[in-house]
């Protein structure tokens, strides 16, 4: 299968309002999951004006959050697949920036100097785009993930020593958490890092807080730090926008990687509530979003 | 705890009425401002012809469509998504947003700190709490872009709406030194250690 950049650039710019509008089945689930177990009324009330506001986003075709996000592609390559790498990144470029000009997305991407905005979503080195390869037989998805930056400030590394232990790490989650209060829109999804290098680890709190509710951790010792670190979060009482209860994420979730004998890293990256993103795949057969 | 109908602006007599656990519901007019608006005003003295005494204004960014001037769209722009962004952000302008533009009412999400409480005590004002992200059913309360100001900092300019009922709105901090965040963060505080015990974690 050869890739057709003009049906990339398509999937690119409808994958970005997509996401904007249509929160994933397991986010919604997961609200009213929470609203169930929720016993604080304002926690209660909060989190039925976020029900709400999904069903007001699809009755108006509106998107659900203001937040435009920082644009995000992950790519996946499977086998048999033909392509020129930097056609690709040009084509989810111009996806990218047709979406927010065709669909008056407010632009949220500024230089970070000049604070210039252009107003196409796009900047240096943004959209951000991972390409990755797998085993899959010529198949190629897309993940766009608008990422909201009120959760993406409640980021944090800390290189801790190999003496502290796994205990530091799970106290420097809790902390995390508690310092950022109601700023990360809660309830969340805790994204963990432990391990890798400093860059490294700072991504896989991001894959971990982007992975979708119910997926679990593929390393069995990390799995048992998101079940351990779900529980405790939700007994501190953040609740739902800060304002006190049950409901402060949705879910603790961790993601590994090998690293030095000197190190013990631990990142932090929260995503919110409006745990937005939309995925295609492309094969021979055709178009398939989800 | 009461439910305040307020017509925009208000005295500051009106907002010390205000205390935390009301609710509230703003009608008329809501200015829209954040980050590089009052970097730009209050940092580098720029300043505005829109007159914000007595109003409230909401930390914002919207999501706006192009469209001809006519009565409904009196600055060509229409509503397409407008939400709350977090207000923390904006903590060290709010003396001086009270002072010099004379802002009574901050709209935002996941409250602001003692600098913004001393100065609602001092001055007269209370945030009112809105919920974050769920910005599609916030945009049903507006009725219209009723004027802009400093649009060269597009999006992050300085917005007038004309509002219908907006709300109902918590009031999270009030002019009586009440703050249902600081409340929060109090108890968090006392539960953390029995929390990291737990998990089999000293403090």
């Amino acid at each position: 299968m050869d890739l057709d950049m003009m049906e990339v650039e398509n999937i690119c710019a409808s994958l970005y309002v997509r996401a904007l509008k249509l929160l994933p089945p397991d986010i919604k689930a997961g609200l009213n999951d929470l609203l169930q177990d929720e016993t604080s009324a304002t926690g209660k009330t909060i989190l039925g004006v976020m029900v709400e506001n999904i069903a007001v986003a699809e009755r108006t075709n509106n998107i659900l959050c203001q937040d435009t996000g920082i644009p995000i592609y992950n790519i996946i390559i499977g086998h048999n697949v033909g392509f020129d790498g930097a056609e690709l990144k040009s084509a989810i470029r111009r996806g990218c920036a047709r979406a927010t000009r065709e669909n008056s997305l407010r632009s949220s991407v500024v230089h970070p100097i000049t604070r210039k905005n252009e107003q196409t979503s796009c900047g240096v080195r943004v959209p951000i785009i991972h390409v990755d390869f797998d085993e899959r037989e010529e198949t190629v998805s897309i993940e766009m993930i608008p990422k909201g930056s009120g959760s993406e400030n409640g980021s944090f590394l800390k290189m801790l020593l190999p003496s502290d232990g796994v205990a530091a790490a799970k106290r420097f989650v809790v902390d995390r958490v508690i310092e950022l209060g109601g700023r990360v829109c809660p309830p969340t999804i805790v994204g963990v890092g432990l391990g890798g290098t400093s860059d490294l680890c700072m991504h896989l709190a991001k894959i971990a807080s982007t992975r979708p509710l119910r997926s679990v951790c593929p390393d069995e010792e990390g799995a048992k730090i998101e079940v351990e670190l779900s529980a405790a979060i939700n007994e501190l009482g953040i609740g739902p926008q800060g304002l006190g209860g049950r409901s402060t994420s949705f879910a603790v979730h961790v993601e590994i990687a090998a690293t030095h004998i000197t190190q013990n890293p631990v990142a932090v990256n929260i995503q919110c509530h409006s745990a937005r993103r939309a995925r295609a795949a492309i094969t021979p057969g055709g178009i398939a979003f989800s | 705890m009461a439910h305040h109908i307020l017509d925009m602006p208000i005295d500051a007599d009106a907002a010390r009425k205000l205390k935390i656990g009301d609710t509230v519901t703003l009608r008329k007019t809501l200015y829209g401002i954040r980050d590089a608006t009052l970097i730009h005003m209050l940092d580098r003295g720029r300043r505005t012809r829109l007159d914000l005494r007595g109003h409230a204004v909401i930390h914002t960014a919207p999501n706006v469509h192009r469209v001809e001037i006519s009565d409904v769209a009196p600055v060509g722009y229409a509503p397409f998504c407008i939400g709350t962004t977090t207000s923390m952000r904006m903590e060290r302008f709010t003396r001086d947003l009270m002072m010099r533009e004379g802002v009574r009412l901050i709209v935002g999400k996941g409250g602001m700190g003692p600098a913004t409480l001393q100065a609602f005590s001092d001055l007269g004002g209370a945030y009112l709490a809105i919920v974050g992200g769920a910005a599609a059913l916030e945009t049903t309360w507006i009725d219209q872009i009723e004027d802009i100001d400093l649009d060269d900092l597009h999006p992050e300019s300085l917005w007038r709406f004309r509002i219908n009922n907006f709300g109902p709105l918590l009031v999270g901090m009030d002019s009586h030194g009440g703050s249902l965040f600081a409340d929060v963060q109090r108890d968090v505080a006392s539960r953390r250690d029995g929390v990291l015990e737990r998990i089999g974690v000293c403090k």
